[in-house]
């Protein structure tokens, strides 16, 4: 027999009995979308995380104060700080593998201004700051080398001080008043959402190092060194690099351990996404389940089919079919049926990923692997479950299948 | 060459049923021409079906040979058995064995489809032809449930005609029709053996096997007598007389 006709005849006897079929399909059709929406739900997942840990910085490396280590006694991190802005200097001045550095001078403070008063972050940093850590401006300008060196007395909030202090008005241009220092607001942070531990990223007002340092927090130290590496692929490069510059500005001797601890994002983004890989298999295997269970039901209606269609199986015997020419009708009845279940399923998951990502806060990312895969295996089922159905009706002796009634 | 289309030697068949072997065929011998047309008469239980399977290949004989146009039909397997199905033999049941819910012309082309070796591009052509020769040019897309016995009994015999085999094999073809379109039936099978197809079939009615050329009667799995009809009826000439019994009465 032709493929074509071999088809044609599939296709026919599905169409014979419709409903049934429809039914038989249902398993391969909720199996496979259950597959690909529980994958693409995954993987939508862990693009998120992605994203989010993109949004902190691309090739963002901060360096930290280290352990004290004096006379045998050891302090925990952060417990003997001596990161000057000397230090960030330095590694503008030396370091090759970077695109830009900042340091990072934390203070906290009331903010007096527009409506209201709020107690906010304040952050000290410098004009490179920004393109660090990949936050843009909703309005106004940022601070510049100039504003720095003379400590100017500028600043830029954050969306969520914007919404306490100038709830109804465009606060660039105004004056606000930081314990009691008075500033002037030059621009609008854009909005970067919540931290990866739910703290809002856009609760802070940013000003010019130097200014926060002599007016604000008082002292010499910074609490931290931002910096971006040129790339990601040159990230390990430039952390060895600026090793060695900060043991150099803190006149480390050899042997002597580092007082400072450099950390990428790397880590951060490891652990969250085997977090949400584990996810992904764990719903996929489960969906998988329900894909066995629909082959198992094509199975079982294909048995019933065959006993059914008993004398048909005769009738096309005795016309000189051959036993390979009813087992592959069989078997591409079983195969047919499970495609057109593959099919629908997949455009059954493409309207339920569609859903999710318009209508919920799920993120559903349908990979072209996944759908092949899924429609490959609604196929292998086809395959396996429909084999036995096959070879039961192909083993039928022609006079017993025409005399069953 | 040879004009003997069927020749059975000594052939016989046993069923085993649980431990008890009950023999359907004792030796058989029979020899048919080409061109004959054979009623194969018995009580049930005689062995004609037994032996109409093997004539038609559907069962092998358990000992013995049955030479079917010139070729032992012994050392065959399963798929030549098949072949010779589909070429050489045309079915036709007590019970039509259409496939339900198919329109009879692609009934009829069912044979073409398993014929490996025909030119499939003009099946749907053959198949008009061959119910234009039964007579329903005007039902070919007609399902089965919509015709009358007699009309699904043409389909099927269609069917049997159109892969063009020199031998049908008719099992009780009009058990389930009545008289008038029995007759009807049995003209077509004239027509055909005047065309040279050789025709076996089994019947009860001692009035059918008369439209035959030949009887065979078989009793406990043996033939007991062989006869020519030299009465023959025609089919034509009974239609005539059923019509007009049907228009006086």
């Amino acid at each position: 027999m032709k493929i074509k006709t071999i088809f044609r005849v599939a296709a026919k006897s599905i169409m014979k009995s419709r409903m049934r079929s429809l039914l038989t399909a249902l398993g391969i059709i909720i199996g496979v979308s259950a597959v690909v929406v529980m994958v693409a739900v995954g993987d939508g997942a862990q693009l998120k995380v992605e994203n989010q840990i993109a949004s902190l910085g691309s090739n963002l490396i901060i360096i930290t104060p280290g352990t004290s280590s004096a006379g045998g006694i050891r302090g925990g991190a952060g417990s003997f700080n001596k990161f000057t802005l000397e230090d960030a200097e330095k590694i503008k001045a030396e370091a090759t593998l970077i695109k830009g550095v900042s340091p990072l001078v934390r203070s906290g403070g009331q903010v007096i201004g527009g409506s209201g008063n709020w107690f906010t972050q304040i952050q000290g940093v410098t004009e490179d700051y920004l393109d660090i850590r990949s936050w843009g401006l909703e309005s106004g300008d940022f601070f510049t080398e100039k504003d720095i060196k003379t400590r100017a007395k500028v600043c830029v909030l954050g969306s969520e001080v914007v919404k306490n202090l100038f709830p109804n008005e465009d606060p660039v241009g105004k004056q606000i008043r930081i314990k009691n220092v008075p500033f002037k607001v030059i621009g609008v942070l854009k909005s970067k959402g919540q931290t990866s531990v739910g703290t809002s990223n856009d609760d802070i007002v940013l000003a010019p190092s130097k200014t926060v340092l002599d007016r604000l927090s008082g002292g010499r130290f910074i609490s931290s060194i931002q910096v971006s590496a040129v790339s990601t692929e040159k990230s390990a490069a430039a952390q060895a690099e600026l090793k060695a510059i900060m043991r150099e500005a803190h006149n480390l001797s050899r042997g002597e351990e580092d007082d400072f601890t450099i950390k990428d994002q790397t880590d951060l983004a490891e652990t969250a996404t085997e977090t949400s890989r584990v996810l992904t298999y764990l719903l996929a295997s489960v969906a998988g389940v329900s894909l066995i269970v629909g082959g198992i039901g094509i199975m079982n209606i294909m048995l019933v089919s065959v006993t059914e269609r008993t004398r048909e199986i005769g009738i096309r015997l005795s016309v000189g079919a051959r036993a390979s020419d009813i087992l592959i009708q069989f078997l591409t009845e079983a195969i047919v049926l499970s495609f057109s279940g593959g099919i629908i399923g997949i455009l059954l998951s493409f309207i339920v990923a569609f859903i999710l990502n318009n209508y919920t806060d799920q993120t559903a990312y349908i990979r072209p692997e996944i759908v092949m895969l899924a429609f490959g295996f609604a196929g292998g089922i086809g395959v396996f479950f429909g084999f036995y159905p096959a070879r039961k009706a192909a083993r039928l002796n022609p006079i017993d299948a025409l005399r069953y009634e | 060459m040879n004009n003997v289309l069927i020749k059975t030697v000594n052939i016989t068949k046993t069923y085993k049923v649980g431990e008890i072997d009950v023999p359907a065929l004792k030796p058989v011998n029979l020899s048919i021409e080409k061109g004959e047309f054979v009623a194969i008469m018995g009580a049930s239980g005689s062995g004609k079906s037994t032996l109409m399977n093997v004539l038609g290949c559907l069962d092998m004989p358990t000992s013995g040979e049955y030479i079917l146009d010139g070729t032992g039909t012994g050392k065959m397997s399963k798929n030549e058995y098949a072949a010779i199905r589909n070429k050489k033999i045309g079915f036709v049941f007590q019970g039509f064995n259409l496939l339900p819910r198919t329109t009879a012309i692609e009934n009829v082309e069912l044979p073409l489809m398993y014929d490996r070796l025909g030119k499939a591009n003009n099946v749907r052509k053959q198949a008009e032809a061959a119910l234009i020769k039964v007579g329903l040019e005007g039902r070919m897309t007609h399902i089965p449930s919509q015709l009358s016995g007699g009309q699904q009994q043409r389909v099927a015999i269609a069917r049997a005609l159109v892969n063009q085999p020199p031998l049908i094999l008719a099992d009780e073809p009009t058990g389930n029709l009545d008289s008038r379109t029995s007759v009807e039936v049995f003209l077509l099978f004239q027509k055909l053996n005047e065309e040279g197809i050789t025709i076996v079939m089994v019947t009860h009615e001692r009035e059918f096997a008369a439209f035959a050329k030949r009887i065979v009667e078989m009793r406990d799995g043996r033939v007991i007598k062989d006869t020519v009809i030299k009465n023959r009826l025609n089919a034509e000439e009974e239609l005539k007389k059923i019509s007009y019994e049907t228009s006086i009465s």
